[in-house]
């Protein structure tokens, strides 16, 4: 081998182990030597798991007797609000901290069926809320890139771990762009997949009509393969859908690539533009062709976000009261239980979410801006299926500017927000997207990462693939 | 515009505190983020189409297979914080006064 075993891709990895020129605990024990080592400076990890001997052995056996699927013996990274049975999962908030999950996620049921490995939990930003990881209750995660840089977020810390080699692959969450944005700003490849296509059950949930498990990888074919073993329908996930659920042509090799110039014209940093014109260029030599499409109500989708998202929070956060679960403070009523209990929980940023959410579906204002926000996602909606007409992807860059520096833009929450500009929109209409990366740019002598994002029609992850795979091949 | 009385009023109804120092920042940062938001006034939205009916919905199944009592039991009570066996208990809400 000509890289140490914890720069292995997955498809790497499991030729190695098949080859017989590593085994399974070998893999392991350079990751989680690697996590060790780096996770003082980079705090991707919240906590590390010890090895589980058992299925490093399971894993082992599967290979040797070769009836493994890919994932098997693959160590990977999982978000701290995917549950793992057993394990603490606390949404990197004070709220969860001493919680542990009484139940497997479907998504971890299926890659523990697969043989894969979990090496630890990732920090985020609290509850998922948030576009750096600024918001964890444990402090942020660092790029490793250039470490006075955020990773971006939420998903911030399975990008850490998969970009520094901390994992072979692994896990995180996508509200509206939280796998997407920390993939581009680490020069990772990140898939928030079809609405429906991979089960929620046994995620903490935020924006439940936008919230998307998606795998982090070094290559496509990484996230791929994580995505077609994780993806189904599941009883236990009413909106979960089946693979053939949505009739999506496979696209022919040669794609009509839809960009949106009217949306392009301010606000993004000037090279990070200037690889995503450069990217065009090389697809467009490769036999694609660039089609300009018009979506009109693009510029209001960050707004309906933050109206959905907040009234979504604020719902699905009402549960967590200090009764049953999680941090319990007492006063001397039940409601000061409540209060008391709700009010340590929660960062800052998730007080502000709730209390916005609560604005927007209070009795004054729901027809202003909820009912007005909802109709709103229909027509954003509408606007991209009526451009999908016209083209089989739709190119955008997944950020306006590569990876921003620590308390950059922690003093105004809305500077913050704009860094999901290009990535809401896939949420909003649950059509698939995936971040690949579009080389680099430079800034103080660093070369930091920036991403392209394709979005398809809903059930058509196998064009992102296909495209995502000519553009860092 | 925010009032520091509309996000009291606000972190009331959520069941949440907020503190004197906060309020201030809070209140502040709340109508930032309305001011974003009120972008939408401005969009026009053709309603004509009347709703549109989402490709799954009503997804129920049948009762059936359940799990065998007391399966769960154990581990869920024991996140319950506060406990003597198998008395669970939150303070009392009813009084006699």
């Amino acid at each position: 081998m000509t890289k140490p075993a914890n720069e292995l891709t997955i498809v790497e990895a499991a030729a190695a182990l098949r080859a017989k020129e590593l085994t399974v605990r070998e893999l392991w024990e350079e990751c989680a030597l690697a996590a060790h080592a780096k996770n003082p400076e980079l705090n991707a990890y919240l906590e590390i798991f010890a090895a589980d001997e058992a299925a490093i052995e399971a894993a082992q056996k599967r290979i040797d007797a070769g009836e493994a699927p890919q994932l098997c013996g693959i160590p990977l990274a999982i978000k701290d609000n995917i549950l793992i049975e057993g394990k603490i999962a606390s949404a990197a908030s004070k709220m969860l901290e001493n919680y542990t999950a009484t139940y497997d996620s479907t998504v971890i049921k299926k890659l523990k069926e697969a043989g894969a490995l979990f090496l630890g939990r990732t920090n985020m930003d609290e509850f998922a809320m948030g576009s750096s990881t600024e918001n964890s209750a444990y402090g942020p995660s660092k790029n490793p890139h250039d470490t006075s840089r955020v990773p971006g977020g939420s998903s911030g810390g399975s990008a850490v771990a998969v970009a520094a080699h901390m994992a072979i692959a692994g896990f995180g969450s996508d509200t509206g762009g939280s796998i997407r944005q920390p993939a581009a700003h680490t020069g990772l490849v990140g898939l928030k997949p079809t609405y429906g296509a991979v089960s929620r059950s046994g995620l903490i949930a935020m924006g439940s009509s936008l919230d998307q498990i998606g795998p982090f990888g070094k290559t496509v074919e990484d996230a791929q393969i994580l995505f077609e073993a994780t993806r189904g329908k599941d009883a236990l996930d009413a909106t979960s859908v089946a693979a053939d659920f949505y009739k999506t042509k496979e696209a022919g090799e040669k794609m009509r690539i839809g960009v949106p110039r009217h949306f392009l014209k301010e606000g993004i940093d000037a090279d990070l533009l200037a690889a995503f014109n450069a990217t065009l260029a090389k697809l467009e030599a490769a036999g694609h062709t660039l089609v300009d499409i018009e979506l009109p109500t693009s510029g209001y989708a960050l707004p309906v976000y933050y109206v959905i998202m907040p009234a979504e929070v604020s719902t699905n956060l009402a549960r967590l009261d200090g009764i049953r679960y999680g941090l319990a403070k007492r006063g001397e009523t039940l409601l000061a239980d409540y209060v008391e209990s709700r009010t340590a929980g929660f960062g800052p940023e998730t007080r502000r979410r709730i209390l916005l959410g609560t604005f927007v579906l209070s009795s004054g204002y729901i027809d202003a801006y909820y009912r007005k926000a909802d109709r709103a996602r229909l027509t954003l909606t509408a606007e991209y299926d009526a451009a999908f007409e016209k083209c089989e992807v739709i190119a955008f860059p997944t950020t306006p500017s590569p990876a921003f520096k620590f308390g950059e833009k922690t003093g105004d929450p809305v500077s913050m927000y704009l860094e999901d500009v290009f990535t809401v929109t896939a949420n909003l209409t649950g059509m698939p997207a995936l971040s690949v990366p579009m080389g680099s740019v430079e800034r103080e002598s660093k070369q930091l990462p920036v991403g392209i994002q394709f979005t398809a029609p809903k059930g058509g992850e196998e064009r992102l693939f296909t495209i995502g795979a000519e553009v860092t091949a | 515009m925010a009032t520091k009385e509309d996000v009291l009023k606000l972190a009331a109804l959520a069941r949440i505190s907020v503190s004197d120092a906060e309020l201030e920042k809070f209140t502040e940062e709340f109508d930032s983020i309305l001011a974003y938001v009120g972008k939408l006034e401005e969009l026009k939205l053709d309603t004509s189409g009347g709703a549109v009916v989402p490709p799954v919905r009503n997804a129920f199944r049948e009762d059936g297979e359940p799990d065998a009592p007391g399966m769960h039991t154990e581990k869920l009570a024991a996140a319950f914080p506060q406990r003597e066996g198998d008395s669970l208990s939150v303070k009392q809400i009813i009084t006699h006064d």
